[in-house]
């Protein structure tokens, strides 16, 4: 293998040559502001509107419940602040879960000191949300309930269409993080009960510094980035177009392969878990076996820490990611990781492989052989490794 | 983000391994942080005839544990009280901000591996303070290791 094998596309996904190619008009002759009166202007105002039927079609929505965001954090930001301030009468109570991405823990970490009350759903040893924990937390001053589609980091699916069952049943608005979900798997935001939906254009083979929020119709929603009467005044700021055109063709391309795609992932996922599980010792899957996303395998293993693994994959020119702390910046290991209970020396010893439409059998046999071999050296360098070989022999003796 | 010298002490570890019955063990860190250093000291007629290592942790702690075994080899005891954590980051050329922790942790190390040459021995190594006990967590582990 002599190029790079690319494992880490809930990190970042390359944007398609299909893709760049409907975007370019847009930065050269087809500059104008949407805005604009003239003629050649007005058709940029076009180009949008085709791009906002394209992503409503891929979730089930109308077009006029589409707005463009500059991704999934400030799609996050926008759902969870902007229902927290337009409902802040009816209560002041938020129910999310202590697996989400930081765009909505620290969002409602935020809103926890100014005034907001907050709970954080567990979850269970796979990462799911028990649908009973959400119906017990849902009090008279709930206003918002906020739960990942699909985890970031250990690919757990959840119970949407239950979750969004309970919240329209008690009458609470349900937002959900989809940014890894959508164009990975179905989606239909009227089936699953689902208000709010966050969608990122980079995370589907689109470009980055785009995404979207879907707003159920008839939902009060304050404006978030005040200016223009962009995105019906909702969304001030000249539309970032060739962006916007470049989301619409990448997330309709996304769901034209989708089923075929994800089949094909899935089985590509199952064989490396497999193999994983098999020839390397000490070692776990996280997250749920069955209920994960197609693209998605993450695992644990035993006295080794992430970094250092991350480090020699890349000597063998596979980019991967783990949960570990000095990967974090922090001192800590992943909030998920320990979220589904992982003790921390445990956390710190994940990778995540999250595969893409390039990826082969081939590269999944080679990045076994690779693992098997860095990581019985990281093994062979491991004080905790060492203790554990010692205290097998005692208890053999 | 690792200037060359720690890539290369990160691909080509320096004295990795154990020493069986050696002069002075020293164990420092703590798995839930995701870092732990051991030492083994060979010392004989006052001198580090042999050093070894091993490192559970990130690049930059498997780099300073080796340079600081490197450091420390066929020094005297009192030479090796020199081997500080500023010394071994300017022989990798540098650290992260953020890794600088551990350097220190192959001070600690070697300090505490030397501690305990000093206690085996009944000797006193000016200077050189009682390391912290080293937490290994071996009853939870052993309650985790049904899940694998």
């Amino acid at each position: 293998m002599n190029k790079k094998i690319y494992l880490d596309h809930a990190a970042t996904t390359p944007t398609k040559p299909e893709v760049v190619e409907v975007m370019l008009p847009y930065f050269t002759e087809k500059f104008g502001n949407p805005s604009s009166i003239y003629e050649f202007s007005g058709q940029n105002k076009e180009a949008i509107e085709e791009a906002r039927e394209s992503v409503a079609k891929a979730i089930g929505a109308n077009e006029r419940e589409i707005f463009f965001t500059s991704g999934g954090t400030e799609s996050d930001n926008w759902a969870i602040l902007g229902i927290a301030e337009s409902y802040k009468a009816k209560g002041n109570h938020i129910i999310t879960t202590a697996i989400e991405h930081h765009a909505v823990l620290h969002t409602c970490e935020y809103l926890e000191k100014n005034g907001y009350e907050v709970t954080y759903l567990e979850v269970d040893k796979d990462g799911l949300v028990n649908p009973n924990d959400l119906k017990e937390a849902i009090k008279d001053s709930t206003i918002l309930i906020t739960i990942m589609l699909a985890n970031n980091e250990v690919g757990t699916i959840q119970p949407i269409e239950e979750l969004g069952a309970i919240a329209k049943a008690a009458g609470v608005l349900f937002h959900t993080d989809a940014v890894q979900g959508v164009g990975h798997i179905p989606i239909d935001v009227n089936a699953m009960h689902i208000d709010l939906l966050s969608i990122s254009g980079h995370k589907l083979y689109g470009p980055k510094g785009i995404g979207a929020l879907y707003v159920r119709k008839g939902i009060k929603l304050r404006s978030f980035i005040h200016g223009g009467g962009q995105e019906k005044k909702r969304r001030g700021g000249t539309e970032n177009v060739p962006a916007i055109v470049g989301f619409g063709k990448a997330i309709e391309l996304a769901i034209r392969s989708m089923e075929a795609e994800s089949k094909r992932q899935a089985e590509l996922r199952d064989y490396l878990i497999e193999q994983v599980l098999e020839r390397i010792p000490h070692c776990r899957l996280n997250g749920h076996r069955e209920y994960r996303l197609p693209n998605n395998a993450n695992f644990s293993f035993e006295f080794i820490e992430g970094e250092s693994l991350l480090i020699m994959l890349d000597m063998k020119d596979i980019c991967a990611s783990s949960g570990s702390a000095c990967t974090s910046g922090s001192l800590d290991p992943s909030h998920v990781l320990l979220g589904i209970g992982l003790p921390h020396e445990i956390a710190h010893g994940s990778l995540r492989i999250s595969l893409g439409e390039q990826n082969t059998k081939e590269e999944m046999d080679y990045l076994i052989e690779s693992l098997i071999v860095i990581v019985a050296r990281l093994r062979e360098m491991s004080p905790l490794y060492e203790d554990y070989l010692k205290k097998q022999v005692k208890i053999e003796r | 983000m690792y200037t060359k010298k720690v890539m290369d002490h990160f691909q080509n570890p320096r004295n990795m391994g154990e020493i069986e019955d050696p002069s002075g063990v020293g164990t420092v860190g703590n798995a839930k942080c995701g870092d732990i250093m051991r030492i083994y000291l060979d010392i004989k007629d006052d001198v580090i005839q042999d050093v070894k290592f091993k490192t559970f942790g990130c690049g930059a702690a498997v780099a300073t544990s080796s340079m600081a075994t490197e450091l420390v080899k066929g020094k005297t005891v009192i030479e090796a009280m020199e081997v500080t954590n500023k010394a071994v980051m300017e022989a990798l050329d540098g650290l992260p901000r953020a890794k600088v922790h551990c350097s220190l942790l192959a001070e600690e190390a070697l300090q505490a591996a030397l501690w305990d040459y000093a206690k085996k021995n009944g000797i006193v190594i000016e200077g050189l303070e009682e390391p912290k006990p080293f937490e290994d967590h071996e009853e939870e582990e052993e309650e985790e290791e049904e899940e694998f």
